[in-house]
């Protein structure tokens, strides 16, 4: 089949040129939109470039070198920043990968033989289409600090004391972990559950007829069977991590309260390129591209070793 | 041994029982967050600063009609902003990532695998760190407050990209397209009209998933649309959440945040199996 393919492609050389005409709107595109940015952010991040708060007019852009780095790092708190968010994504990653792998090996067990997992399904994905800054804005409404907010007058009917989540660290930590964990443990799911399926079922059954437990099955044949997708959940989702904004942007207004526990990389930035402190804004941006790299790689090599097609299908 | 085999259906029918449980506790998490959004979006300010309850209020249609009548977040108008960017947003990223897929897929050309190795590199850059420069060329081409800096950009959508290539690895027999060559169609032509149909389950698929994804979108919109005629619905969230609480109809806050989940939700729901398929498909998304 791949053979018949690559044959046939070799007669089509007289079509190159149209290959390159349906490549430009995406490489424009490209250049005009990410790769031309991506250049000036780099750019402003060796410059002097603000407005100041009584001013109408920018102050440089001047070359300043290494400037806005040492600012960034020595002035500001980014490292704490940095560590709130992959607190708050850990937080948030463990029992989603741990409900993940239950779930998808439930939804996949053929002697479990679990009916109507279609509702559950559509269920357990569907946080993941919510606005997540209307979900926050509404976690926000439900977990309000006042003693007859929702969610502290049903803890008040059931016999507990009222807690004011928003006003501890740990509370704020805990509202966006769960949020991130109910928006993604669902599309963590599926795809578990889509590698689970695509293994060959006759390597389980040898193992049941030789007596292994179904644990040992799980732990001996299936997890190792999926680790390559298992590597790949876990990068995405780190780097998808490392980009949480919306979430504790909308449920901290901004301010990362309280003491700036909640306070994430990307709301660093995202205070930066609003009060137009493009300098600093462009350090940070540099600093995000370099970590976001590194992990991008990683999937990169993931994919590419995988003959770059589906990452689910069938392996043994 | 055939004790045995009773005891294993009896273990099994436990381990059914709990996973049973187990599913039904996650879901009604899952659901218990826009249960009590729906509930409070019934009930009036005074209602709801009493404590929460059960049953719905009968203020749903009093709440509604002061959201769409209350100046201050415009929500009728922003729902229209988001329907217009995110339409646009899903119809160019569908239709220009399949043409990127089909270049790559159909054509032999130098540079063809740099192209793809490269796209394959850029999917998981996040589009937070050029925001900045982003920012900077929009003011420079004076389109600081517009929609066009929010929908443009879609024509190079990696991801999408990635999806529509699987799906043609796997559907779109390079057969027909030199079958059409024989019949004279133009390439433009097979593409449009030959191509785009074979291609209708994984672009309805991914027109889902973009439109969804531009509708939630909040961090870049917040950054170019100034004026309250533009903001898209996330901006009047945010809004919302910068003013005092105290001084906020509770009612109406909650019947804003169920007009922004609201629409989504309903054709996830009519369509979840559909799009629970895609997910398994591609997966690739972020």
């Amino acid at each position: 089949m791949a053979f018949g393919k690559a044959k046939r492609k070799s007669k089509m050389v007289s079509y190159a040129k149209w290959g390159y005409i349906f490549l430009i709107p995406f490489v424009a595109a490209f250049i005009v939109f990410q790769l031309y940015p991506l250049f000036t952010t780099f750019y402003y991040s060796f410059f002097e470039y603000f407005k100041p708060q009584v001013s109408d007019t920018f102050v440089g852009p001047n070359f300043v070198g290494l400037e806005n780095y040492k600012t960034l790092f020595t002035n500001s708190k980014i490292l704490v920043y940095l560590k709130n968010t992959v607190i708050m994504w850990i937080l948030g990653f463990i029992p989603q990968i741990i409900i993940s792998l239950l779930f998808a090996y439930w939804f996949t067990n053929n002697r479990l033989n679990l009916k109507r997992t279609g509702i559950f399904k559509s269920i357990i994905y569907m946080p993941n289409l919510i606005m997540a800054s209307a979900f926050a804005m509404l976690m926000f409404s439900l977990f309000s600090n006042s003693d007859t907010g929702p969610i502290n007058s049903i803890l008040t009917m059931m016999g507990f004391s009222p807690i004011r989540a928003l006003d501890t660290v740990g509370g704020t930590w805990g509202v966006v972990a769960l949020m991130n964990f109910m928006m993604w443990f669902g599309n963590t799911t599926i795809l578990l559950m889509a590698a689970m399926m695509g293994l060959n079922y006759s390597l389980i059954e040898a193992a049941e007829i030789d007596g292994a437990s179904q644990l040992q099955i799980f732990f001996k044949i299936t997890l190792p069977l999926i680790k390559p997708v298992l590597i790949y959940v876990l990068i995405t989702s780190l780097i998808g991590g490392l980009q949480m904004f919306d979430v504790p942007q909308i449920l901290t207004n901004g301010k990362g309260s309280p003491n700036n526990s909640a306070m994430t990389v990307i709301m660093y930035l995202n205070l930066n390129l609003t009060s137009r402190n493009y300098g600093v804004a462009g350090a940070i941006s540099v600093f995000m591209f370099v970590i976001c790299s590194v992990f991008s790689l990683i999937v990169y090599y993931f994919f590419s070793r995988n003959s770059a097609s589906s990452s689910l299908r069938k392996k043994v | 041994m055939k004790g045995h085999l009773v005891k294993e259906s009896m273990s099994l029918k436990l381990w059914r029982a709990v996973s049973y449980i187990v599913l039904i506790f996650f879901s009604l998490l899952c659901l218990f967050f826009f249960f009590m959004l729906i509930i409070n979006s019934t009930r009036s300010h005074y209602q709801i600063q009493q404590g929460f309850d059960f049953l719905p209020g009968s203020n749903f249609i009093s709440n509604f009609k002061k959201v769409l009548s209350e100046d201050q977040f415009p929500i009728g108008t922003g729902l229209l902003n988001s329907l217009i960017v995110s339409g646009f947003t899903s119809v160019l990223a569908i239709y220009f990532s399949a043409m990127t897929a089909y270049a790559i897929h159909v054509y032999n050309f130098k540079g063809k695998k740099f192209m793809f190795n490269f796209i394959l590199l850029i999917m998981t850059v996040p589009t937070q760190v050029s925001a900045l420069g982003f920012v900077d060329l929009v003011n420079k081409m004076g389109m600081r407050n517009t929609f066009y800096p929010l929908i443009i950009p879609a024509i190079a959508s990696p991801v999408v990209f990635f999806f529509m290539k699987q799906y043609m690895d796997s559907s779109l027999p390079l057969e027909i397209i030199e079958a059409a060559r024989i019949d004279g169609s133009g390439e433009f032509r097979t593409f449009n009209q030959i191509v785009m149909p074979i291609m209708k389950p994984a672009l309805a698929v991914q027109a889902i998933f973009t439109f969804v994804g531009a509708w939630n979108n909040y961090f870049l919109p917040s950054l170019i649309i100034q004026t309250k005629d533009k903001k898209t619905v996330p901006i009047l969230i945010a809004n919302l959440r910068s003013k005092d609480w105290a001084s906020l109809d509770v009612g109406e806050v909650y019947m804003m945040i169920t007009l922004a989940i609201l629409p989504v939700m309903i054709v996830y729901f009519s369509l979840s199996k559909f799009i629970i398929a895609g997910v398994a498909l591609g997966g690739v998304k972020e």
